[in-house]
Parts: C-alpha cells; structure tokens; sequence
C-alpha cells in the first residue's frame, strides 16, 4: 500500500513528461482529458493513503534503502494523516482547477497542463516527503511550476511583473531554507528528519542549530507569506490565471506552514521544547499581525482578485496563529480550518473567475451593480463571503472554535477577539464586493484599480453564459467547505491526525525503529459557548463593518468623517505594497533579521 | 574547518541581497540572484570538506583513505540545476518584458502602473 506514495508523484511527473512529447500531436480535448485523469488518480491514490494510514505513520524507503544499525540511509517518504489529508485535498483541487479550464480558457496545450502537472507533483510530493532536502527540492519544483502559471499571460504587464517578484522573493527563500539545510547537515550529518531529531535530542539547542532554524523557518514562511514576506503575494495572485488561483490560494500558501510544521515536529522540536513559550509567542505574533495586516488591506481593494489575495494573507496569518501554539488543539484547528477555508478561498476565486468571463473586468468600481443578473454567481458569492466571516456552524466556524479553544487552553486569551476581528475584515470586504459588485449597492473602496486596466479577458468562450465546468467545481468547492462543519466526528478525526502530527516521539520510532507507535484515538472538544459568540460576532461584525462601508458615508453622520480617517491611516500600508522587488527584498532581509533575533532569545 | 568559508558565504548572502534591493536592471537582478546562490554552494561546499582529503571516487584509491563528503557535492549539483531553471525562467520573462514593453528596469515597470 505504501507504493502508493512515490506513485502519486511519480505518475503525474511521468504523464507530464510523456505530454510534453506528444500532447503537441493531440487535440485541446484529448489532453485536458489525460491531464484531469491524471489528476483524478492522484486523488483516488491519495485518498486510498490517507484510509490505509488512518492514524498511523506510514514510512515508504526509496531504493528499498532500509535503516540499518539505527541510521536511515535512504530517503523516504513518511506519510501520516495530515501530510496525506493535504495531498488528497491539494489533488481534489486539482482536479477541479482542470475541470475548469477545459473550456474556452486561452491556454496552449500541452504546456498549460504540463505545468498544472509538475506543480501537482511538487506539492503532493511536499506533504508526503520525510526527507529535509527532497522536501527543498520539492518546494522549488512547486515554486517553478507556479511561476510560470503565474506569469503565463506575458503579453499583461502586471502577470510578468507578478510573474517576476514571486520568482525572485520565493527564490531567494528557497535559498535560506537551503542554507539553512547545509548547516543543520553540518551538525548532525543527516537530511532525514527523524535522524535529525534524533541527534538533536541528544546534543541539544546551540547557535548553529538556532540559526539552521531560523534560515529554515524563514525560507517556508516567504512561502507562506507571512509579514513582512507578504508583499510578493499580493502581486502574483492577483494575475494568474483562475484555475490556478485554487490551488495557490487553496492550498500552496498553507504549505509553507506545513512545511514549518513537519520540520519542526520532527527534527527541531528535541532541541528546541524547552523553549515552546519563547517560539509561540514569536508565531503568534506574527500570525496575529498577518491576519490584521491582511484583513485591513482586504478592506481597501479594489480590485477582486487582490481583494482574495489579502484575504488568503489574513488567512495565513490565523494558520500561523493555530500552528503556533504549538499544541495538539492548535494543530488540529489549524488543519480543519485550512480544510474549510480552503474550500471558500476556491470558490471565492471561481467567483471572481466567473465574473472575468462574463464581464471581462475585476475592479469593483468598474464592475459597479453589473452583475444584477448573475444571480446564481452571487449567490455563490455571498456564500463564500459567509463562510470566510465564519458563520456557525460551517467548516471555518469548527476549524476557527478549535483554534480558540487551544489558544485558551495554553493562556493565550487575547487570541480569540483578535482573529474575530480578522475574519471579520476579510467577511466585511467580501460582503461590500457583493453588495458593490452584484446589486450596485454604495460605491467601490478607492479609485478603480490599474491592474484592471491591462486584464484581459482570459477565456475565448462566449460570454453570455457561464460555462458548466467552471460552475459545477465552484458548486462542488461551497459543498466542501459547509461539509467540513456539519460532518460528524470530522473534528475528532483532526485531532487525532494532529496527535499524529505533534508526536515527535512516535514519528522518531516509527521511522528509525520501523516499530509502530500506535496512539489513542483523540475526542475534540464541542465548540465552547464563547466559540459561538465571537464566531457570530464575527459574522455579524462582518455585516456591519460592510453596510458601513456601502451606506456609511451617507447616513451616518460621522460617516464621511471615519471613513476618511481610516483610509489616511491605511494610506502608509497600501504605499508599501509598491510592487517594487527591491522594495519587497528589503522589507524580506529585515524581516529576517528581526525574526532571527528573535529566535536568538532562545539561546539566553 | 576553518571560520571563513562561513563568513565568504554570509558576505556573499549579504552582497547578492544588497544588490537585488538596489537594482536598476531585471538581468543585472537575475546575477545578483546566482550571487546569493553563490553563498549555498559555498556553504554546502565547505561543510563536507575535509582537508587533505580525495575526491570520494573510489576507484584506485584505498577503501579506508579519508574523502570529502559526497553528499553536500550532490546537494550542490542539484541546487544548480534547480536554480539554473530558474534562472532560465527569470529571463525569459525579463526577455518578454523587454519585447513587450522595452524596459528591464523594476521602477519603469511599476510607474507604467501609476501612470
């Protein structure tokens, strides 16, 4: 059964590979078929994983590379029940994003669907990889892949400049974490991660180790963008194509989380435990900032797909939030929210990609009260927009009451109230894109926004009705995300998984000692009373916060007076969004700085 | 092993940084992305090295005589090929940019936006 790991990244590269030969003698139709095929037994291979796993580790050696006398030789592959819950949900994303570009997209086939291929396999490759160097090689793999889709529409100047600051930012990135790889190699002379953890439980937290963590740290949170590595993101979400936008705002900005995650649960944790307190308060406070710094910005936007890129920032930012607390809960939290939120950021960006189809625009103010007559989208829309504001009792409600309570729990008690708010800026700028967007309510946050100017249209289908393949995946993307919540027992499985996922322990054991370790099945607590008030505070926030936006300026009598003061003091943060790579460098190299300093505490 | 291939990696790191922040030129910003590169070969480099130590082929060379690492020598090779496609990648949309819009400067690129 454990076969199944290398061949889901295996297969996808192969059929990639083979594409790029032949696809050029193959009709449009034929290839989009292979590829969603493709993509759809990558899924089924995932799916099969993650039942066979359970919530059990499940170690697959390269080569038949065994560890002999206690060391492992050989590169493997150790999938538990999140790494392979990611791949399977990374897969169903991609199976959807094919589905929707099988019609009157403007894409060159094969290589449209050999670059959605190799970007599938680096990122299933990523979850399941046990090895710190594969997972880098991945990671580039990943990168590569998503650059070039990014970029795909070079005749746009801003798909080649968003195309360029995530090639360079996510590079240098790469670097650090590769950096960080060579010294970690230098201490311990592994690149296995439960051999590394398990030199370092013996011989401890030291400066070299502390900086290997911190390059490494550094070089998954760019990829997460977390601020102040945010600002590529921006950019680059903003002009890729839609499809593509499902996986980057689905799933690949949670990667670099999981990445941190699996890192740090496997080889860093030994050296660093004693200094959880030290380590959580950094990430939650830079989740805590990411969140806020994203809703804000969500708020100002003009342009939709920016708009869903700050949020997808915001989001990251209560991952980082949930993954930092490093316990169990917040784990299991973080996955269920990144599951459900995932599922609405999707159908978020299917939305706008529909609007892009029927209209040919993305800017609000443009878009004014145009479309009235797309109701179904709109209704989608607004679904989305609940979901994002955390509407009890969907997906993000249960994955935001989890992360609460395990906030709680380790006396973190400002948690709560600051991640409401958060998703109550996100909800608030989605609402108000609705209401501007689909009934011509109020007007559009600030001036029509420059990126719209050179967008163009990206499908070559008609435009007087909305396609079936891109309406049916965003349908099956809003069924996940309510799913998520109203499944019984789906949290307890989370927690579980997250048990798996945090037990250093047993991930050491099982890999280096080929002995099981089984644990006890998990119950989750039922959402807390005060889960319930701040997620429907949270909801009901979000409304407010959005009929004032739409009606503030002209009823209330302070409202021209508040709104202008808010976007006086928001002015400063929109300016660094500057779109300049050298602007984004620095920010980068100081961001760094700091957070290595940081880290430095848990040397004293 | 000595501190200094340490520290011409960091100086290397530092120099390749300052340069992506200061750039006037997308191909000149590409080069000083293989400088930064330039501090993981050096790092990856020195860390497997041993002094006095063979290149670790073993043909014709004794079993038991000391070598460097081999591993880092491959880490290394695969960070070329992976940043030489990147690299690759870089300048064929600096190559667009200059078709489509005749400049290889960041800032002109970013005010053609505010304009």
């Amino acid at each position: 059964m454990s076969q199944l790991a290398p061949l889901s990244v295996a297969i996808p590269l192969l059929v990639a590979a083979l594409l790029t030969c032949a696809g050029a003698f193959l009709p449009r139709l034929a290839v989009d078929l292979i590829a969603t095929l493709t993509a759809l037994a990558c899924f089924a291979m995932t799916l099969t994983l993650i039942i066979h796993v359970g919530s059990g580790l499940e170690v697959y050696w390269f080569g038949g590379w065994h560890v002999t006398h206690g060391v492992a030789v050989g590169i493997d592959f150790a999938v538990g029940p999140i790494g392979a819950g990611l791949a399977t949900f990374i897969s169903l994303l991609m199976v959807l994003a094919l589905i929707s570009s099988t019609r009157g997209l403007d894409v060159k086939h094969p290589y449209y669907q050999v670059l959605m291929l190799t970007f599938l396999a680096g990122m299933v490759g990523f979850c399941l990889s046990g090895d710190l160097f594969n997972m880098f090689v991945l990671f580039e793999l990943m990168s590569i892949s998503a650059v070039a889709l990014v970029g795909y529409k070079v005749h746009e100047r801003a798909a080649l400049e968003g195309g360029l600051n995530f090639a360079v930012i996510n590079t240098i990135g790469g670097f650090l974490f590769l950096l960080g790889i060579g010294l970690v190699y230098s201490r311990t002379g592994a690149l296995n991660l439960a051999q590394i953890g398990h030199y370092l439980a013996h011989s401890g937290n030291d400066r070299v180790v502390m900086v290997a963590f911190a390059l490494i740290a550094s070089g998954l949170l760019i990829k997460a963008a977390v601020v102040p590595f945010h600002f590529w993101l921006a950019d680059a979400y903003a002009v890729a194509l839609t499809p593509v936008c499902l996986l980057l705002a689905g799933a690949m900005s949670e990667l670099g989380l999981y990445g941190l995650g699996r890192i740090y649960f496997s080889a860093f944790e030994p050296a660093l435990s004693g200094h959880t307190g030290t380590l959580r308060a950094i990430f939650v406070g830079i989740g805590l900032l990411t969140s806020l710094w994203g809703g804000l910005m969500a708020l100002t936007e003009d342009h939709l797909k920016r708009l869903l890129a700050f949020v997808t920032i915001a989001f990251i930012g209560v991952f980082l939030t949930g993954l930092g607390l490093l316990s169990p809960d917040g784990v299991a939290g973080t996955a269920v929210y990144v599951l459900a939120d995932g599922f609405g950021k999707a159908l978020l960006f299917a939305c706008a990609g529909m609007i892009q189809h029927r209209l040919g625009r993305l800017s609000q103010s443009r878009l004014h009260g145009r479309a009235r007559s797309l109701r179904l989208i709109g209704a989608l829309f607004l679904a989305g927009g609940l979901l994002i504001a955390a509407l009890p009792p969907f997906g993000p409600f249960l994955g935001k009451s989890m992360i609460e309570d395990a906030a709680v729990k380790v006396g973190y008690g400002f948690v709560p109230p600051l991640i409401a708010l958060s998703s109550a800026l996100c909800g608030a700028a989605v609402l108000r894109a609705y209401a501007c967007v689909f009934l011509g309510w109020g007007e559009a946050p600030g001036r029509a926004d420059q990126t719209d100017e050179d967008t163009e249209p990206e499908t070559t289908d008609s435009h007087d009705r909305t396609p079936l393949v891109q309406l049916i995946p965003a349908i099956v993307l809003l069924a996940g995300a309510i799913g998520v919540g109203v499944w019984f027992g789906f949290a307890d499985l989370a927690e579980t998984a997250a048990t798996r996922f945090t037990d250093v322990h047993g991930y050491l054991v099982t890999v280096l000692a080929a002995s099981g370790h089984p644990i006890p099945p998990a119950a989750s607590s039922s959402p807390a009373w005060y889960d319930w008030l701040y997620c429907g505070g949270a909801t009901v926030a979000a409304v407010a916060f959005a009929a004032a936006g739409v009606w503030g300026r002209r009823y209330l009598p302070w409202g021209c007076r508040l709104t202008d003061a808010a976007s006086r003091v928001l002015a400063p943060l929109r300016r660094t969004h500057s779109g300049q790579i050298g602007d984004y460098t620095a920010a980068l190299t100081l961001g760094v700085g700091v957070f290595g300093g940081l880290l430095a505490l848990t040397l004293l | 092993m000595s501190v200094y291939p340490y520290l011409v990696a960091a100086w290397l790191l530092g120099c390749g940084l300052y340069g992506i922040v200061t750039s006037r030129n997308y191909i000149h910003l590409t080069i000083c992305l293989t400088v930064v590169q330039a501090s993981t070969y050096v790092l990856l480099l020195s860390v497997g090295y041993v002094n006095g130590a063979q290149a670790p082929i073993y043909a014709g060379i004794s079993e038991r005589s000391v070598v460097v690492d081999p591993i880092v020598q491959a880490l290394t090779l695969t960070d070329v090929v992976v940043e030489a496609t990147v690299v690759a990648l870089l300048l064929a949309l600096i190559l667009q940019a200059n078709k489509r819009y005749g400049t290889t400067d960041p800032d002109r690129m970013t005010r053609m936006h505010d304009e």
